[in-house]
């Protein structure tokens, strides 16, 4: 991505939050001591929630972009029951919680109304969690898309209904165990379908602007958000935000289980602009799925299935088919990074 | 009540829910302790001044070397920088290359005239340092610093010791050691040379001295029994390097055998080959690896055109028919224990010259009239406070058992000022306590980017064979501050705001240049995701008191 490449090493590279030897007009809008926290403390969430952590990362990036002129449509999900229980908000941004399935048309009536004010300086943003954005908010999206409202969605993707107790949905990745998708019987979790990739969908619709991103990353998290907020028309983020409660992992381990999932090739970070991909974050150091699968509960009969006695073999290859698929599709690989994976 | 329909309390804001409450683990900010300071024997905080040279900020970094260090161009240069062997960056592609950006930093102070002043009040005591070298020095240094009054003797015409009259010029050039002497001096300490102290208790009495801190060096050369038919043939290492320093020019020869495997061994036989001589073999009854040299020392010595010859000793020295040398080697082998045996066979080679380079001995003599000291193997007892068991006198260096290298010198001159400074003052010294170690396990080292080390320029082979010019080069700015950012700053929090960054509970409070973070406990859930990303293992999550 061109964001973080633009400035050279500096003891630690970019890929610390701040960098006191930069810059101050360079620097990450998450290390500034007055960033505007749009999400602020007190929210419910769980321990080490990276839903929550995402969406302040965004949303700050959006304020930034909009200098403050921002309104927000939330989906049902996690991201509204933890930040809002009544009367308490802990929104910094005005807000507007509406229903599961309908924030994108919600945000399309808020672009509306700002355009008949004639208040083109406020920007709208509609954000959800993958159920209500990849499942059953799906027609109002593409039909956002279609109509290229002026509007940034953002999906959190946490690979399953969370808020009311970690059901599949079609965001959720094979072979994961939910509780709709139990890890019983010759094919335990989540089965292999045809998967459903709703970045490239988006893209489909040939609108001004998608990209994927992860926590893991917040220099090109904020890189991306502020490059979508340059365009007016529909623009769609995808942010991968692993949940420590649905995917069985350790609370500290969120920020590095997310990067896990990015070096494995599981989840591929790029950029497109009317259609096209115009951008990938290349693999630092390509890791097996392997690795990535083992940090997480919701994977673990894969490691000692009671039906083979052991690995599951034919899966985790499975698996690691999708991986390579996606790292030969984006051209995750550079170079150096083949270079040093091989030496 | 003027509120919306079904409405009917006040919008309030989530900070009302502490949720701090609900955390079993709080995060805590650590001070660590870097490999790199474990390692250092002057104790420098080496981390400490390689965060301020990544700002460019040199000064303060000098300013930070010298609170432990008075000789930074010098120790750049002669140090075996143990801290480079316990980096933790070579775990990741190479040591930083410490001892560069010292001696970067220690040249830019010469040239820029950096100074450092006494800033209190003069004790009234007076303190004898015999000996000028580093350990000397660094104790002289650091005493005045503290208020006292110094007076250093020592038997030689100048000061330095082994830097000066055992480290050959291409290695230490010596407008570098005057320099920082000289800055020594300027702190008010009185060298008094070509003054060799002989009776020790006499001396003290004379000159009202409160204390004394020893460090005399071992200038005796070990010598070998080796028959010879002419005796003058054969010469010890410290007495041609000191002559070499003096000016003269040692009679060597064109073929010159050097005994003995250790780092003076290598400077011998360097120097001779800048004396002209056109063969330098040393000889040595161990193999390669089990040389004491440091392994650069030998791969210098051999790129120069240095010849080995291992598993050999020395046993005699006939005169040949046209009047030169020709010297018995027996060819020796190595026992499981890795111990040399003789093999019983012989072999000779024609030399102009051998010098024996088989370590030194301390010369003791000076010390025959003070009561209550304990040598044993040769050198001098001490405690902890680097006190011999006379009291008040204090010793330091290649005379007190410990490792003999100059950088070991000096922190024992520093570790014996700060004790006789509380011996003066009645008090003790009490070190500060050492942190936990920031070991490779401890980091997280995603958030390093690859960076190759900078490498030094080495004079051109050809030139260095034949002069005393300095053979390795320095870093320029822009090399330095690179190298300088190569640091992870192991176990110390560099203000990289990942903490602040990652918490989803916005709990960490960032406080601003030079003050880090403090972590808000009302909302901090515990966790733990910034101690897992942070760079450098500056968190440490405990269990809450539930
Ligand atoms: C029409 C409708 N169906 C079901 C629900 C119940 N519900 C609330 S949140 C949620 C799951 C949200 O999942 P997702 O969108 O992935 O967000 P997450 O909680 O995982 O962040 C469901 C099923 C609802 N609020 N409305
Ligand atoms: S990386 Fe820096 S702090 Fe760590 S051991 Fe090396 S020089 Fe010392
Ligand atoms: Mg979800």
């Amino acid at each position: 991505m061109s964001g973080p490449q633009r400035v050279k090493f500096y003891q630690t590279g970019t890929f610390t939050v701040g960098n006191r030897l930069l810059d101050i007009s360079v620097r990450s809008i998450q290390s500034d001591a007055d960033r505007h926290n749009s999400l602020n403390s007190g929210h419910r969430a769980c321990q080490g929630c990276g839903e929550a952590l995402g969406a302040r990362y965004a949303l700050d990036a959006a304020m930034h972009a909009a200098r403050g002129q921002l309104v927000v449509a939330n989906a049902t999900g996690c991201l509204e029951v933890f930040s809002t229980p009544y009367p308490e908000s802990s929104w910094r941004v005005a807000w507007l919680h509406s229903l599961f399935a309908n924030a994108s048309s919600v945000a399309t009536g808020m672009a509306a109304a700002m355009k008949v004010k004639g208040r083109t300086d406020v920007r709208v943003v509609a954000q959800g969690g993958d159920g209500g954005t990849v499942d059953i908010g799906f027609g109002c999206l593409s039909g956002m898309f279609e109509r290229n409202d002026d509007v940034l969605y953002i999906c959190y993707d946490n690979e399953a209904y969370m808020n009311t107790g970690v059901q599949r949905s079609s965001a959720t990745p094979p072979a994961a165990r939910t509780a709709t998708t139990p890890a019983v019987g010759p094919e335990p979790g989540n089965v292999f379908g045809q998967g459903k990739n709703v970045p490239l969908i988006a893209m489909a619709h040939g609108i001004p602007y998608v990209a994927t991103a992860s926590v893991a990353d917040l220099r090109d998290l904020e890189y991306k958000v502020a490059r979508a907020m340059e365009f007016r028309g529909a623009r769609y983020m995808h942010v991968h935000v692993p949940c420590p409660l649905g995917w069985g992992t350790p609370t500290s381990d969120t920020i590095k289980v997310a990067r896990m999932a990015v070096e494995c090739g599981l989840f591929p970070i790029v950029e497109a602009e009317y259609g096209e991909i115009i951008g990938r974050r290349e693999l630092r150091q390509r890791i097996p799925v392997d690795d990535y699968l083992r940090t997480q509960s919701r994977f673990a009969h894969l490691f000692s299935s009671r039906h083979l006695g052991g690995r599951d073999e034919a899966r985790i290859a499975q698996m690691q088919a999708i991986a390579d698929r996606n790292i030969a599709r984006f051209g995750l690989m550079s170079a150096r990074t083949a270079e040093k994976v091989n030496a | 009540m003027n509120k919306p329909f079904a409405i009917t309390l006040d919008v309030g804001s989530s900070l009302a829910n502490k949720t701090g409450s609900w955390r079993t683990e709080r995060p805590v900010y650590v001070d660590r302790l870097p490999p790199c300071n474990n390692a250092c024997p002057a104790g420098e905080n080496i981390q400490q001044w390689l965060y301020l040279a990544e700002e460019g900020n040199y000064e303060a970094a000098w300013r930070q070397i010298m609170r432990d260090n008075p000789m930074p161009a010098t120790m750049g240069r002669v140090c075996y920088h143990p801290c480079e062997g316990a980096c933790n960056r070579a775990h990741l592609d190479k040591a930083v290359g410490i001892h560069a950006i010292e001696r970067f930093i220690g040249d830019l102070a010469i040239e820029r005239r950096w100074s450092v002043k006494v800033e209190v009040a003069s004790s009234g005591k007076r303190v004898l340092v015999v000996g000028a070298g580093p350990s000397g020095l660094s104790c002289a240094y650091h005493m005045a610093l503290l208020g006292h009054s110094v007076t250093v003797m020592d038997a030689g015409p100048a000061a330095g010791g082994m830097m000066r009259f055992g480290i050959p010029k291409y290695r230490l050039p010596r407008e570098i050691l005057d320099a920082e002497v000289s800055r020594i001096e300027s702190l008010g300490v009185t060298f008094r040379f070509n003054s060799k102290v002989s009776d020790l208790d006499a001396t003290m009495r004379e000159g009202g001295y409160d204390a004394a801190f020893l460090a005399v060096g071992a200038h005796l050369a070990k010598r070998a029994y080796i028959p010879a038919g002419d005796t003058s043939r054969i010469l010890d290492a410290l007495s041609v390097l000191r002559g070499i320093e003096s000016g003269e020019q040692p009679l060597l020869g064109r073929r010159v055998l050097v005994y003995g495997g250790g780092n003076t061994a290598m400077d011998v036989a360097r120097s001779a080959r800048r004396l002209g001589a056109s063969e330098a073999i040393v000889v040595y009854r161990r193999t390669r690896d089990k040389m004491p040299a440091h392994g650069f020392e030998v791969q210098e010595a051999m790129d120069e055109g240095v010849l080995f010859k291992w598993l050999s000793t020395i046993k005699a020295e006939t005169e040949g028919p046209g009047g030169e040398g020709t010297f018995t080697v027996e060819k020796m082998k190595l026992d499981e224990k890795g111990y040399p045996q003789p093999t019983g066979e012989f072999e000779e080679i024609k030399a102009d010259s051998l010098v024996l380079a088989l370590g030194q001995d301390v010369d003791l003599s000076f010390l025959s009239k003070v009561t209550g000291l304990s040598v044993k193997d040769g050198v001098v007892e001490v405690g902890p406070s680097m006190m011999t068991g006379h009291e008040g006198i204090f010793a330091g260096g290649d005379m007190v058992p410990a490792e003999r290298t100059v950088t070991v010198a000096i922190g024992h001159g520093k570790k014996a000022a700060r004790n006789i400074d509380a011996f003066l003052r009645r008090t003790t010294h009490v070190p500060a306590p050492k942190h936990e170690l920031a070991g490779f396990d401890r980091l997280n080292t995603w958030y390093y980017s690859d960076a190759p080390a900078t490498v030094q320029p080495e004079l051109d082979r050809a030139r260095r064979a034949s002069t005393f010019d300095e053979v390795v080069g320095g870093l320029d700015e822009s090399n330095a501050l690179f190298e300088a950012r190569r640091c992870l700053s192991c176990g110390n929090c560099f203000e990289c705001d990942n903490c602040y960054g990652v918490c989803p509970d916005n709990a960490v409070i960032k406080l601003g240049p030079g003050n880090r973070f403090r972590f808000n406990y009302d909302y901090c859930k515990g966790c733990g995701m910034c101690a897992k990303e942070c760079p450098c293992g500056a968190i440490r999550m405990e269990p809450e008191n539930i």
